[in-house]
């Protein structure tokens, strides 16, 4: 790799739209479509082959297969023909990738050691052996060295007609396998066991799987290179899983993301011929990963940290509602200064939870404290009594001491769901325990004065 | 094999009675002898179970009782041994057997809804690459019902308590239609409404016929839930009708000095003895 010799020249604004709009050239355009198709099928195969638990086995695969890809030049040579002939070398890589698969599945079903053991080892060996394998064919006297390399880093400008086409076969056909395939995917990557049970043989369902995952990743090694391709297989399922909780979709959406990447990185790799397709190509499915991670609304960090923020603000709000309630139970009708409030709420969701509650309506601020407004007791009556009703309920089956039970019920009211507060109130009444009235019931313990 | 026949999954209604004779105790093992890394697991187990009975698989921890169900079941491999269904192998009987394995055996934050997870019990019907068609997601959806978790059919499986995914597996085994089940722990960790729930589904499986047998950790209901228990430890202890087999000596042969357990027997069999 000769990065820097040369200043890179960024392109126009003008070039990059050509590129993008198939109008940078007819191979530039042939690359474009080819890529994205292989970002597709990769985006598809891989969702079943990452819930299958197979993307570490996936990268062995692709690694396994220098020994093969180098095996098949050398014999291609050896016997006359032409070192560069791709059926020859894709084949040879098949075959060596999966042997590579094969000795890992042998030592972790004849041996103790672990999967992942397996795999590292198998990997580095076949990968090492390919590299030897790789500098013996630059003393060859032959003048085709110079192809072989661009398999391990992937070159996307050399690809061409004959490229696209096979990827574009290979594409179509695992799509199509997938669809057919989807019910039998399903089971196996969700219950293997019970798979057998109902009589399937999951060992050619795994064979199909990994079947899938091969065609994708040979064709793919030219564009993308080998040490790379596996990312192509590996990032947009896992992107994908941040945006659903469905199956299908999660396939559709890693299919799309792996298509966009692969267009994207293609097109980026034309406009700087000088860095390596597979590099560019992984970063830009690496910078959607990112972007999932952090935005999805489904499963993504940002919206799991806003659902905690929103779940202690409503925890902070029954506590301030039944603060109140209980200062009211105490002594009278009067406001409450919030100082009075600050042993059970504060910190910024407590903060949080006073705005929304006087915003809301439920809570007035006064110049001598707070006050519950009279909706605000209705609410506040409520959430007592919830309260007060889990007191009973574990005084009476788990045993608490009434000194204790405050806390304890403080740590799962607010997960009580109507149906277990009506359950509640059965047990409760039925041991007679419970009030007859529509109001809580007295505390079990002596309440905090003022609030 | 009329029953094969018979039972070619056109009937709507799981749980509807079927009335043909069929030759053959639902399980016959054989001994049987399962190790795990040279250790000997189970030793030379033999039991034929009754048909139509309500079976429960009781011992200590270790003692093998799943790995019985799953030797049976072909998911573990048997150092020696034969198991027969119905008179026949294995491979021939798969659409008779139906399993509900333990909750913990998969990954609940997998992709896939609740109705989803019942229709997997059909695809044993289902050849390669054949869709699941709107008959059997009918099918799946009346076996969510059954459980009383209908109203969860479209719930992402990691949104459901872990009773209501018990009941789901639940389901999923009555939407195979099978003649003979096995649980693996059905009520271990769920709550009130799920073990009424499972109950109520043992209750009706008798009913038409069924067997079922469940491995089973907790003493105290063997005698309300079950007509029959195999006491397991390694070996068969013994096995029969309740009312003969669970007895005092018997829960002590099996449990030996597991003082823990034991008391819990003991608590058991003096409710045993108030009730005699």
């Amino acid at each position: 790799m000769s990065i820097g010799h040369e200043t890179t020249v960024w392109p126009s604004l003008d070039e990059t739209l050509r590129v993008l709009t198939f109008q940078g050239g007819f191979n530039t355009s042939v690359v474009l479509v080819g890529v994205t198709l292989l970002g597709v099928a990769a985006g598809l195969v891989g969702t079943f082959a990452v819930l299958r638990r197979r993307a570490l086995m996936s990268d062995t695969l692709s690694h396994a297969t220098l020994p093969g890809i180098t095996l098949a030049f050398i014999a291609a040579v050896m016997l006359g023909a032409s070192g560069r002939s791709l059926p020859v070398l894709l084949a040879g890589a098949a075959l060596s990738g999966i042997l590579g698969v094969l000795t890992v599945q042998f030592i972790s079903r004849h041996t103790r050691l672990p999967e992942d053991a397996a795999m590292g080892a198998v990997l580095s060996v076949f990968f090492g052996l390919g590299f030897v394998l790789l500098s013996y064919i630059q003393t060859m006297a032959t003048g085709e060295q110079g192809g072989i390399g661009k398999f391990i880093y992937g070159q996307t400008a050399t690809m061409g007609v004959t490229d696209a086409t096979v990827i574009g076969i290979v594409a179509l056909g695992t799509t199509l396998a997938s669809l057919l395939l989807f019910k039998e995917f399903r089971l196996v990557c969700f219950d293997p066991d019970y798979a057998t049970v109902l009589g399937w043989r999951i060992s050619l369902i795994d064979l199909a799987m990994m079947a899938l995952v091969v065609a994708v990743t040979v064709v793919g090694l030219r564009a993308v290179g080998l040490i790379l391709v596996i990312a192509l297989v590996v990032i947009p399922p896992a992107a994908a899983r941040f945006w659903t909780e469905r199956l299908w979709v999660m396939a559709v959406v890693a299919a799309f993301l792996g298509g966009l990447s692969g267009y994207l990185g293609a097109a980026a790799s034309a406009l700087f011929p000088r860095f390596p397709a597979g590099g560019i190509i992984v970063l830009v499915a690496g910078f959607f990963f990112l972007l999932s991670l952090l935005f999805a609304p489904a499963r993504g960090v940002l919206a799991a940290g806003f659902r905690q923020l929103r779940l202690r603000r409503d925890i902070a709000s029954q506590h301030l509602l039944r603060g109140l309630f209980e200062a009211g139970e105490a002594g009278g009708g009067e406001a409450v200064p919030a100082a009075a409030l600050r042993s059970r709420v504060h910190g910024p969701a407590a903060r949080l939870a006073l705005t929304r509650l006087t915003w809301q309506g439920l809570i007035a601020r006064r110049p001598d404290g707070l006050r519950l407004t009279p909706k605000g007791r209705e609410e506040a009556l409520r959430i007592t009594r919830n309260h007060r009703l889990w007191e009973q309920f574990l005084m009476a089956y788990a045993d608490l001491a009434p000194s204790h039970v405050d806390h304890s019920a403080d740590l799962v009211e607010h997960v009580l769901s109507s149906d277990m507060v009506q359950e509640l109130e059965r047990q409760l009444r039925a041991r007679g325990r419970l009030p007859r009235h529509a109001g809580p019931p007295p505390s079990p313990h002596p309440l905090a004065s003022g609030a | 094999m009329s029953f094969l026949a018979g039972h070619s999954a056109e009937s709507s209604s799981p749980l509807s009675s079927r009335p043909e004779h069929r030759p053959g105790s639902p399980l016959a093992v054989h001994g049987v002898t399962v190790a795990y890394n040279k250790k000997p697991v189970l030793w030379d187990v033999e039991w034929d179970a009754p048909e139509g009975r309500l079976i429960a698989i009781v011992g200590p921890n270790g003692a093998g009782k799943s790995t019985l169900v799953k030797a049976c079941l072909g998911l573990v491999p048997v150092v020696s041994g034969q198991v027969a269904f119905f008179g026949s192998s294995l491979r021939r009987s798969r659409r008779l057997v139906g399993y509900v394995p333990q909750r913990g055996s998969v990954d609940w934050d997998f992709p896939v809804s609740a109705l989803e997870v019942v229709t997997m019990g059909r695809y044993g019907m289902l050849g390669w690459c054949r869709p699941v068609t709107r008959r059997h997601r009918e099918a799946a959806l009346a076996c969510l019902d059954q459980v009383g978790m209908a109203d969860y059919a479209g719930r992402q499986i990691s949104q459901l308590s872990g009773g209501q995914q018990q009941r789901v597996f639940l389901a999923r085994a009555l939407a195979q239609e099978a003649q003979l089940y096995f649980m693996d722990e059905p009520f271990a960790g769920v709550d009130a409404a799920t073990e009424r729930a499972i109950v109520d589904v043992l209750k009706r499986l008798k009913e038409n016929g069924r067997t079922v047998i469940v491995v089973h950790h907790d003493l105290q209901t063997v005698r309300d839930y079950f007509d029959e228990v195999l006491l397991l430890n390694m070996r068969v202890v013994a096995a029969g009708p309740v009312d003969k087999v669970f007895t005092v000596e018997n829960l002590r042969k099996t449990y030996g000095a597991r003082l823990a357990l034991l008391e819990q027997a003991s608590s058991a069999l003096a409710d045993l003895a108030r009730v005699s």
